[in-house]
């Protein structure tokens, strides 16, 4: 059996905000990533994916719990191994118009970290960043030229071309589509799978598009309030929900067919996401959640493996209630 | 009943990516030619940067247009209106003043300008430092300058230019003494909105050091308020110099300043107006230039300042 490229055990992020106020973004989740998937990690906003994924490549330190990426702990890497692993896990943000520095050619974002870590220099330099820039589907012309000159989706390729620079093994990538319009999502992400095929990469790909999510996803974790809630194959997540909320999220998902769509049962989730800062006893969903019982306040669901590679915490699967 | 129509495949085929086939690109146009185009829309600073223009060029190459020199007396012309090449005239010790005019206004730029690079290169890097790295660091630095601004800078000033020789590093260090402050909180304020953002982060990932981040992402994007505060910190530092002449702490006889200048002629106003009048105008003239040029660069190069 091949060793997971990622192991998250246990990872606890939280931010002191002030004396007596903490907020647990990310609140004890672990799962491991296997190399040359896809991660899929889908929650509303707040529910902490980007500060697990920001914590992973420690953008963040951990207030609890460890990240070991190809068997090494991650935040306490020093020296050539810190260099060593800062080329080889690369990140792809959110907003394309505010990760590219708006002062630097293209030339000089792309290049940045060949600069960084001394890899190449004068014409070989060059050569590298046309060579990227064709990868990702621009033209060498557009080297000389600064980020406003491009739109969106040209923009996110840049960010890409900036992350394959460094020949990394994986790349996180923040809500990378979110901010597209829906045609060029399309391509952006079929240029993720075509470089994934092409260089072997592995993805954990953050974002709340459970439709796009599915496309380009393997396996697929539901994170709700910093906690893991749900983990499985993304076709069997899809077909068979069994957290209340996945089945909820999927529900509010447009189905393309309108046949099927007016067949379908509807799980409405009430009301707001609670607040992390004061979040609910037991299990955080409760008090969103249509089948809650007595239990569900009191005790802290267990993350467990309800089917085989199908993992979830929620008491309707629980085998035996420690009352 | 099913509506779905099947569609030609061959439809969909994507092009061959090319540069014809490309998204075309906005013109090419870098911030600076931009800033331009904004700062020539403004009729004022066009104005205040020809005014500083003329004037820069009258003060360098204006001394060659007569014989006379400014530290030269001569008892016998004291006091004399404009006559023959004396086209300013004379002051009471018979010296040309069309020449210390233009030599005053030379040395009181020098100081401006020194000062000036002083306040950027300290401002810079006390305010890029403090907003960067914030929390703790940032909290002693904070405290640092408050102390440092909240004692009088007239007093400051007054205090340094008793214990330093007069001359004209002597002077520029004591303005910048308390003139790198503004300087450091435009910057503090500029970074602490910037390290949040995502290039930043990017950089971060890469392994890039804090001095890489500081000075190679953050700097050359608070480049905008840096230029605006300098262009107005120049004239508030020929304003200070002019002042400490004034009061008798500036530049020692012959040499000359603005400042010593207005201080020689309002002591013979009543009359000799004429002494107090040409030194007056070239100090209105340069300040008023460089707060226009100072207003206009700020709408060029920050457009969201703009009300």
């Amino acid at each position: 059996m091949t060793q997971p490229i990622l192991q998250v055990k246990n990872l606890e992020k939280h931010f002191q905000l002030d004396r007596n106020k903490v907020l647990k973004a990310v609140d004890g989740i672990s799962f491991e990533v296997m190399p040359g998937e896809t991660f899929g990690l889908v929650g509303e906003s707040g529910c902490g994916k980007s500060t697990t994924g920001r914590t992973i490549i420690n953008l963040y330190d951990t207030t609890g719990g460890e990240v070991l990426f190809e068997g090494k702990n991650v935040h306490q890497l020093k020296g050539k191994n810190q260099k060593k692993f800062r080329r080889d896990m690369q990140m792809i943000f959110q907003d394309p118009y505010a990760s590219l520095n708006p002062r630097k050619s293209v030339m000089d974002i792309i290049a940045e970290g060949l600069d960084i870590h001394e890899i190449a220099s004068g014409k070989s330099r060059e050569e590298v960043v046309y060579e990227l820039l064709e990868t990702v589907g621009l033209n060498k012309s557009h080297a000389a030229r600064y980020p406003h000159e491009f739109s969106g989706g040209q923009r996110q390729r840049i960010g890409i071309a900036r992350a394959l620079a460094m020949e990394p093994k994986f790349i996180i990538a923040d809500e990378p589509i979110s901010a597209l319009d829906v045609s060029v999502q399309a391509q952006v992400v079929n240029l993720m799978r075509k470089l994934q095929k092409e260089k072997g990469l592995t993805y954990l790909f953050i974002a709340h598009d459970l439709s796009m999510v599915k496309y380009i996803s393997d396996r697929v974790g539901v994170m709700y309030l910093g906690r893991m809630a749900e983990l499985a194959d993304s076709d069997e997540l899809y077909k068979e929900p069994l957290h209340p909320y996945t089945q909820g999220l999927l529900s509010t998902a447009p189905i393309p067919d309108p046949i099927q769509a007016k067949e379908r049962e509807k799980i409405r989730i009430k009301g707001e996401i609670p607040s992390p800062l004061n979040p609910p006893s037991g299990c955080r969903f409760r008090t969103r959640c249509p089948y809650a019982m007595e239990v569900c306040a009191k005790v802290d669901p267990i993350w467990q493996e309800a089917k085989p590679n199908h993992w979830v915490a929620c008491h309707l699967y629980q085998d035996s209630n420690p009352q | 009943m099913n509506t779905t129509k099947k569609f030609d495949k061959s439809l969909f085929e994507p092009l061959a990516a090319s540069e014809k086939n490309s998204e075309v690109l906005a013109p090419q146009a870098g911030y600076w030619k931009d800033a331009w185009r904004r700062f020539k829309a403004n009729k004022g600073a066009l104005i205040g940067l020809i005014l500083i223009t003329l004037l820069l060029l009258i003060a360098f190459i204006g001394p060659y247009f007569n014989d006379h020199n400014y530290w030269s007396q001569n008892p016998s012309m004291s006091n004399q209106e404009h006559f023959g090449d004396h086209f300013f005239g004379t002051d009471d010790k018979g010296r040309d003043l069309w020449q210390r005019v233009w030599y005053g206004a030379k040395v009181s730029l020098l100081i401006a300008f020194i000062a000036a690079f002083l306040d950027v290169v300290i401002g810079v890097v006390f305010g890029g430092i403090s907003g960067y790295f914030g929390g703790r660091v940032d909290a002693v630095m904070q405290r640092i300058l408050e102390i440092i601004y909240s004692i009088p800078n007239i007093v400051v000033i007054i205090l340094l230019m008793m214990y330093l020789e007069p001359g004209i590093l002597p002077i520029a260090v004591a303005l910048s003494f308390t003139g790198w402050v503004p300087m450091a909180r435009v910057v503090r304020a500029q970074i602490l909105k910037l390290k949040t953002q995502e290039y930043v982060l990017a950089a971060r990932t890469m392994g890039a050091s804090h001095f890489r981040i500081l000075f190679k992402h953050l700097i050359p994007n608070v480049m905008g308020p840096i230029i605006i505060a300098v262009t107005f910190s120049i004239p508030s530092a020929i304003f200070f110099e002019a002042f400490l002449s004034f009061i008798g702490l500036g530049l020692r006889p012959p040499s000359a300043s603005l400042g010593i200048l207005v201080n020689d002629g309002y002591r013979v106003l009543q009359l000799f107006p004429f002494e107090l009048f040409w030194p007056a105008l070239v100090l209105s003239i340069i300040m008023l230039s460089f707060n226009l040029i100072g207003d206009g660069l700020r709408d060029a190069l920050d457009p969201k300042m703009k009300k």
